[in-house]
């Protein structure tokens, strides 16, 4: 299965186990979504549990968020995370905290699943990667897979969690890994290990990090996309790097990191959200507090740029294979 | 999960989720959609309070009837030069966008978005309004520009984001800014031009300028919450601005009925705001002409907000990302009651003996080549599918207007990087 085919079978089985869950978003019925992550659903569990939403971000959230205290298990699609922020308040405000001001006698057990990154032209309107801006808010757990495997085991633990979840799909390796080469072709997932998705149900604890490559000479701190795209660059430079997949972003699993970063006395995170106050910074900050005294050289950072993400020039804008062997040689110096 | 008092008696609840009429497959009949005979919908004086024609929002404003005359209080009285006018910036609009869907198809561009059969909906509307007037547009009002005599050289351009791109390659393909061709930046994110279109004209009434705002989204935009915060504001200060909703029917994958249109039409939201409202034939470009000019004439005169909706169809998918054949039936266009807006303004020129089809033919010829000669004088800078025009350091331009430490640095740094990596891209 590629990724987009394990958080459908994800949501499928997820529907046929748990009369609650619905799922929701702008052309998610009919149609099927337009990345087509939704399709089949309406078909085999009808309108009342799969359906199209009018165009309102705010709306899709907090209704959601209503039918959750109810007590159904909403899954809302928001099409583009570019298209979260009318729906901000309703997450941050909202959705975030209604366990703890209630005195926990209302819950938001709501998965958002919305499609995020770049590298596929999109433009500014269709690249973002604004994972950051929800580690900030207390009450709110954030999700994001690199392989259709981990896809579908993580998605099935966000919709079970009682917690509100941000699930954040790198659209770039929807149908297969990538190598941070634009001009080159991706892979399809169906060549790959972690492409092979059983069809019933598992799932992935969340808060648990993977390692994507197990290694002793540096640390590298990914999630999503970059995971793929630090695996060619390792492979190439022939590094012998410790890979951390985070897959959850919060909650954090800072005891890998910590195991890691120790074990190798270096460490590089790479992200494509903008740098400054990125969710690297957090993690650059947790690093230094837990392993000052193991740390053989500074930590680096690879991220987007502080910009927003230009139309034609993304590639260069992409954190992609020469920003990152030239992050992992300075490393590797000290 | 439901509650555990028994109450036998009560016929449980059922929720309505909307399901449009046809679907793949379906032959479409649009017999029950009511179009009114033409001249038939009542003018009011523009100095008319909103609240004494609340019928014009539930009814279609229509001129140009089944003979392909002009007829009814709502005819422009348009000379034949300026119909010729009319005819010709929508038959161009049609022809400049044929092109581009093929130049993305052709791997010259990564996305384009065409208006066919909404042509109407911009060009009339750009011929009624006055060239200063601030557009506020969404992305399928490529004919203001057009009308606007906007250079297609400079659109397609920016449709490649190659050298000549005024936006320096930062936007999505379409999205253009024009600002001295009163045409704002174009957003992807649905429907924030409202509320900016009316801070607009707050500010030109507040200044006591003559110039209004206009703007316009699709019928699924109107439920974003910015659409009903502009009409509020819009309200409450009387802001001098036309809001056009679009209604093509179609919202992607989703039917009108999914922004409301089970429940009401889209004019009809004037009223809960005391705005005027106006529901009319966007097929029919002398009724777009007609209800543009009376509302900025309301406008102008400090009647204040008006909110025309244009009931149209989206003839082509949504984008070059789209297939429509997906979910809606594929003779909805064919069948589409108020058929196509060049073939009707078309027709009306020939019925009042200023036109014919040679000269249409001529026309059709002459666009076309108009069309291509931009395209090459366009792709002389580049196209998208070659590569990376613009010099690798204007990546950093134009985030503040002087640049920060940080991004000073993180140029510095990416410039290094390139050089060092054997392979580097254009500088400045
Ligand atoms: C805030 C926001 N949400 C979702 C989208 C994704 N999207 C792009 S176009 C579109 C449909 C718009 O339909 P409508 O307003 O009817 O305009 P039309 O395309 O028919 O002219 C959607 C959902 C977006 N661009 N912005």
């Amino acid at each position: 299965m590629n990724m987009i085919q394990a958080i459908n079978s994800a949501m499928e089985v997820m529907m046929e186990r748990d009369p609650d869950v619905i799922v929701m978003g702008e052309d998610v019925g009919y149609f099927g979504g337009v990345f087509r992550a939704t399709a089949g659903l309406q078909a085999k569990f009808g309108k009342q549990r799969v359906f199209d939403t009018p165009i309102t971000e705010c709306g899709i959230i907090g209704v959601a968020v209503g039918m959750g205290a109810y007590g159904l298990r909403p899954v809302p699609e928001i099409q583009f995370a570019d298209y979260i922020y009318p729906a901000l308040d309703q997450l941050v405000s909202e959705a975030a905290r209604l366990r703890y001001r209630s005195g926990g006698e209302f819950t938001s057990p709501i998965t958002v699943r919305s499609p995020f990154g770049g590298g596929i032209f999109g433009g500014q309107t269709h690249s973002q990667s604004p994972e950051g801006i929800f580690t900030h808010v207390s009450g709110l757990k954030t999700v994001i897979p690199s392989t259709p495997y981990d896809a579908k085991g993580l998605l099935i633990a966000a919709i079970e969690d009682n917690d509100p979840t941000i699930f954040f799909e790198p659209k770039r390796i929807y149908n297969g890994p990538f190598d941070g080469h634009w001009d080159r072709p991706s892979q399809n997932w169906s060549k790959h290990p972690a492409g092979e998705v059983p069809t019933g149900y598992y799932k992935i604890e969340l808060g648990k990090a993977a390692i994507a490559r197990p290694g002793n000479d540096l640390t590298i701190l990914a999630y999503g996309t970059m995971v793929h795209v630090c695996q060619a660059v390792v492979a190439d430079a022939g590094i012998d790097a410790e890979i951390v997949d985070l897959r959850t972003l919060l909650p954090l699993d800072i005891d890998t990191i910590e195991a890691s970063v120790k074990k190798t006395g270096r460490c590089l995170i790479v992200h494509e959200a903008t740098r400054t106050a990125g969710f690297g910074a957090e993690l650059s900050a947790l690093v230094q507090e837990r392993c000052f005294y193991h740390l053989e050289a500074p930590i680096e950072r690879v991220t987007g740029f502080d910009t927003p993400y230009p139309h034609s020039l993304e590639w260069a804008y992409f954190p992609g294979p020469v920003r990152i062997g030239q992050a992992l040689k300075k490393i590797m110096k000290d | 999960m439901t509650g555990d008092l028994p109450r036998p008696n009560l016929p449980p609840l059922s929720l309505h989720v909307p399901e449009p009429k046809f679907r793949p497959g379906d032959a479409a009949d649009f017999s029950d959609i009511v179009v009114p005979p033409a001249g038939e919908a009542r003018r009011p004086d523009t100095a008319a309070a909103a609240d004494s024609f609340h019928d014009l929002a539930y009814t279609l404003v229509r001129v140009l009837d089944d003979d392909n005359q002009a007829v009814g209080p709502w005819n422009p009285r348009l000379n034949p030069d300026q119909l010729r006018r009319m005819l010709r910036m929508m038959a161009l609009t049609r022809a400049f966008d044929e092109r581009m869907f093929r130049a993305q198809r052709q791997g010259k561009t990564s996305f384009y978005m065409k208006c066919t059969g909404e042509e109407a909906v911009s060009v009339a509307a750009a011929m009624a309004l006055a060239r200063d007037d601030m557009c506020f547009p969404s992305y399928r009002q490529q004919g203001i520009l057009i009308t606007r005599d906007w250079s297609m050289t400079e659109m397609m351009n920016q449709i490649y984001s190659n050298k000549g791109d005024r936006l320096q390659g930062k936007q999505l393909p379409i999205m253009y800014s024009v600002k001295d061709h009163g045409f704002f930046s174009i957003s992807g994110n649905l429907a924030t031009q409202y509320p900016q279109a009316v801070g607009w004209a707050m500010a030109s009434a507040a200044k006591g300028d003559t110039r209004i705002a206009a703007t316009w989204c699709g019928e699924g935009s109107t439920a974003e919450g910015d659409f009903h915060s502009a009409c509020t504001f819009a309200s409450v200060y009387r802001a001098p601005v036309i809001f056009n909703v679009v209604n093509n029917q179609w919202a992607i994958s989703s039917f009108s009925g999914f922004a409301g249109a089970e429940a009401t039409t889209f004019a009809a939201r004037a009223v809960g705001y005391g705005i005027a409202g106006l529901r009319i034939d966007g097929n029919d470009a002398l009724a777009v002409y007609a209800a543009t000019s009376w509302a900025a004439e309301r406008a102008r005169t400090n009647q204040g907000p008006t909110l025309i909706e244009h009931f149209t169809y989206r003839a082509e998918g949504h984008s070059t990302s789209d297939d429509p054949s997906q979910y809606r039936s594929a003779d909805e266009a064919s069948e589409w009651p108020l058929g196509d807006p060049i073939a009707r303004l078309k027709a009306h020129l020939i019925a009042i003996g200023e036109w014919d089809d040679a000269r249409h033919a001529a026309q059709d010829v002459e666009l076309a080549e108009m069309v291509r000669a931009a395209q090459k004088e366009a792709e002389k800078n580049g196209i998208l599918g070659h590569g990376l025009h613009q010099p690798l350091d204007t990546l950093f331009d134009g985030v503040f207007e002087e640049m920060p430490w940080h991004l000073r640095e993180q140029q510095a740094q990416m410039l290094a990087e390139e050089t060092a990596s054997g392979r580097p891209w254009d500088r400045k």
